[in-house]
């Protein structure tokens, strides 16, 4: 369904909109909940990361599979159960490989359901486009969050505990940062990685001689 | 609502200049702030001297970060970053590592003022945001108390202050028990309070002999200070009475009914940082009320909420909490004590259906 | 702009649409569910041996029971009575048994503490505990998992029954640090002291609960199940 006048994106454009351009986290910043509640360390965050992007391609396979047969009227109706079920698998598979991860993820895996990246997506991308360019375009959304949701856990992680994936970067003696693992921390990190990415794409807009659009 | 037709020149106010300047105000408290920077150097020694110039230094650096961040001037001169590094530096333990008191004047100044906008924009307290972040990022280090007028304390450093950034501080343990002072217990009047139930004497609290953060030892001082601000009208004096009086009125109020389990009224006054936060922190005027009433209302949710957290809280000390919640407010509190517009009804006529 | 009017979709193709989902779906899920139960299974049995093994050491395996005012027996022998407690049995390789662990929880600063703690029947004390779920300040709640002062209480922490083994003969109780004097008092670390209250809260009504009814049939259990 590509715009008048404007060439239908390429694969490499539709994987890289959510990756970077559009990257969910730092641009459209979307799934916040998720993205403060469980970024303590760089292992959650990462898992956290993964399971969503996995719910992102698989409801975005099967919605655009079943795009051209499903009344417009039950449409949201149906995007959910859909979403839902991959949620729900997900929630096995994570127990199933380290229940460890899964009381520390708690409730979020669930709760990835009302992510609104994911439904968005869905409606505004999947159910308008054939499986191949909605699939590269919800994995690159998913690593693109999974990525923003890595950026987060690994730098509360390191001044939180004074570790990365768990391995000590600075011995025993580290004077742990209380409250970068708690929830106060996860918005100042959140706001730290804004701040950058929007002075960085300001200084762009100064330099370029032409304006960059938001795409 | 259709717009009038420009023949009049409309602008916001102020209109009356009082011909001050911010950086005229800005330079006359940080005046104030010397003699009780002084007095805590010479109670606790060379340490706090080096701590209070950390935190200045690290506000001073930050705003010049965020200046040359943003493209603007430099607003170096207008001393508001040196004040907010001086208060931070006098809530602070005297033991505080000079690293974390570095880290506390980073996020003073970007969380609680770059972010904002910078001067007159911040919502919050910048020192008291500070404060607030190595509270809970560093919880041991800032509740860690040594005793004052140490022997020696012009020729040495406590160990912690030259802790390595980034690790564990040292264990004071040692150094307190081989500078032991009669009576020292390591905690704070309000501690010792609330965990055993003794009342410091006023007289203890009064001269500076108690154990506390670096400028809250002694409330005389403070209150000549502040004296000396309110009577050149640097600051406006009915928020330090405000919370002052709040404070006193409730904490008597409890006293009376049970003089068991509440201490008596001077207690709360003097003990903490109570006078520190009343004249010095709850008087910034870029996050207190500008209207009349809205200052007596702000300064007593101050007191009261103090007193509160101080009596019914996990925490021994409210006073930083308080203020931060009393900013907060601010805008409301500005909001619903608009003064009465003159000529106008004494009520709001009643609006059409919307 | 002439768009065409919207056709009226029939109620029947969208009750089929969402049917065809829902039953799609629900073969996904029941399939995920079948294919990850024996991991699932056998990571909780895991994770369970580990935290039993950590406050019981020299245990190699574990039983489950539950222990209600008709006596004890094995877990997977039906649903739970009414006012049972669970506890764990623990016994060494040769099938010896070496003691009970069972869970206590109690509100702490941040949140409820969540323990695991050992029971040992000789000598009637509570001789371990391992924290299963807590969220106390990093630095100063958490002491209670590394303070060797602290550990040092749960060496034998008397829990004996009193004579009618109704209840605790002395309930457990935290006391200001430094001041622990009798052998079911726990001598609190300074600054931490709501989480240890939490500890030993926990701990006294847990075993008041369990105690009266676990140990009447404590010969049961000599016997590996």
């Amino acid at each position: 369904m590509a715009l008048p006048g404007k060439a239908p994106p390429s694969t490499l454009d539709e994987f890289l909109e959510g990756l970077w351009r559009q990257n969910p986290v730092f641009v459209m910043v979307l799934g916040m909940c998720p993205a403060l509640a469980v970024t303590v360390s760089a292992v959650n965050a990462l898992a956290m990361g993964l399971a969503t992007a996995f719910v992102l391609v698989s409801s975005a396979l099967l919605v655009s599979l079943i795009r051209k047969m499903v009344p417009k009227e039950v449409r949201i109706a149906t995007y959910i159960v859909i979403i839902a079920t991959f949620v729900t698998v997900v929630d096995y598979l994570i127990a199933a490989i380290s229940l460890e991860l899964y009381e520390a993820l708690g409730a979020f895996i669930q709760l990835i359901v009302v992510n609104c990246l994911i439904l968005g997506r869905a409606e505004a991308h999947a159910s308008k486009h054939p499986p191949l360019p909605a699939v590269t375009n919800a994995l690159g959304m998913g690593l693109g969050f999974a990525i923003g949701l890595f950026a987060l856990g690994s730098v509360r992680e390191i001044f939180g505990a004074g570790k990365l994936f768990g391995v000590s970067l600075f011995g025993p003696d580290f004077q742990p940062w209380v409250v970068m693992v708690l929830p106060p921390g996860g918005f100042f990190v959140l706001g730290a990685w804004l701040l950058l990415f929007s002075w960085w794409r300001s200084r762009k807009v100064t330099r370029s001689p032409l304006p960059v659009g938001e795409g | 609502m259709p717009h009038a037709s420009p023949r009049i020149e409309l602008r916001t106010s102020p209109h009356v200049q009082s011909g001050r300047t911010v950086e005229q105000i800005m330079r006359n408290v940080v005046l104030a702030l010397l003699p009780i920077c002084a007095f805590s150097v010479w109670q606790f020694g060379l340490s706090v001297a080096a701590l209070i110039l950390t935190v200045t230094a690290a506000c001073l650096a930050t705003e010049r970060f965020f200046n040359w961040m943003s493209g603007e001037p430099g607003t170096l001169s207008d001393w508001s970053a040196t004040i907010t590094g001086l208060l931070l530096a006098l809530t602070l333990p005297p033991s505080f590592p000079l690293w974390m008191g570095a880290v506390a004047g980073f996020a003073a100044i970007a969380l609680g003022k770059a972010l904002f906008g910078g001067l007159g924009y911040n919502v919050f307290n910048p020192a008291l945001v500070g404060r607030a972040f190595v509270q809970a990022a560093f919880p041991v280090s800032i509740s860690t108390w040594v005793p004052a007028y140490v022997p020696g304390r012009f020729s040495e450093f406590i160990p912690t202050s030259f802790g390595v950034p980034l690790m564990l501080p040292p264990d004071l343990g040692r150094w307190v028990s081989q500078h032991m002072v009669d009576g020292y217990t390591g905690a704070t009047p309000l501690a010792r309070w609330k965990f055993e139930n003794q009342v410091a004497g006023a007289e203890e609290l009064l001269a500076g002999m108690a154990t506390a953060s670096v400028g809250e030892t002694s409330a005389l001082l403070i209150l000549a200070c502040g004296l000396y601000l309110a009577v050149r009208r640097f600051l406006d004096w009915r928020i330090p009475a405000a919370v002052l009086g709040s404070a006193l009125l409730l904490a008597l109020v409890f006293h009376l009914v049970d003089p068991g389990r509440y201490p008596p009224p001077y207690f709360v006054l003097l003990s903490g940082g109570l006078v520190l936060g009343a004249v010095f922190m709850a008087t910034d005027t870029a996050t207190s009320p500008v209207t009349p009433r809205g200052v007596w209302i702000y300064g007593a949710v101050i007191g009261t909420v103090t007193v509160m957290i101080r009596y019914f809280g996990g925490l021994t000390e409210g006073v930083m909490y308080a203020i931060l919640l009393g900013n907060a407010l601010t805008p409301l509190i500005d909001q619903y004590t608009q003064p009465r517009v003159f000529g106008a009804p004494r009520r709001k006529a009643p609006e059409g259906k919307a | 702009m002439n768009q065409p009017a919207p056709a009226i979709t029939s109620s029947t193709a969208m009750i089929g649409t969402l049917a065809l989902v829902a039953t799609l779906c629900g073969i996904l899920i029941v399939s995920a569910y079948q294919g990850t139960l024996p991991a699932i299974t056998a990571n909780k049995r895991l994770a369970l041996e580990r935290a039993v093994f950590e406050v019981i050491p020299g245990a190699a395996s574990v039983a489950e029971y539950y222990a209600s005012a008709q006596g004890i027996r094995p877990v997977d022998e039906g649903p739970a009575p009414e006012g049972a407690v669970k506890f764990y049995a623990a016994y060494d390789a040769q099938g010896a048994f070496l003691g009970v662990a069972a869970e206590a929880a109690a509100k702490g600063y941040a949140d409820v503490v969540r323990i695991l703690y050992a029971y040992d029947p000789v000598r009637q004390a509570v001789t371990g505990f391992g924290v299963v779920g807590m969220r106390e300040t990093p630095g100063i709640g958490d002491k209670i998992v590394t303070d060797p002062q602290f550990l040092k209480n749960f060496e034998a922490l008397d829990v004996r029954l009193d004579a009618e083994m109704k209840a605790l003969a002395n309930a457990v109780k935290v006391v200001k640090h430094g001041t622990k004097t009798r052998a079911w008092e726990i001598d609190a670390i300074s600054g931490a002291t709501v989480t240890c209250k939490a500890v030993g809260r926990g701990i006294n009504d847990s075993a008041g609960r369990l105690l009266p009814m676990l140990v009447p049939h404590l010969d049961k259990l000599n016997i590996q199940s």
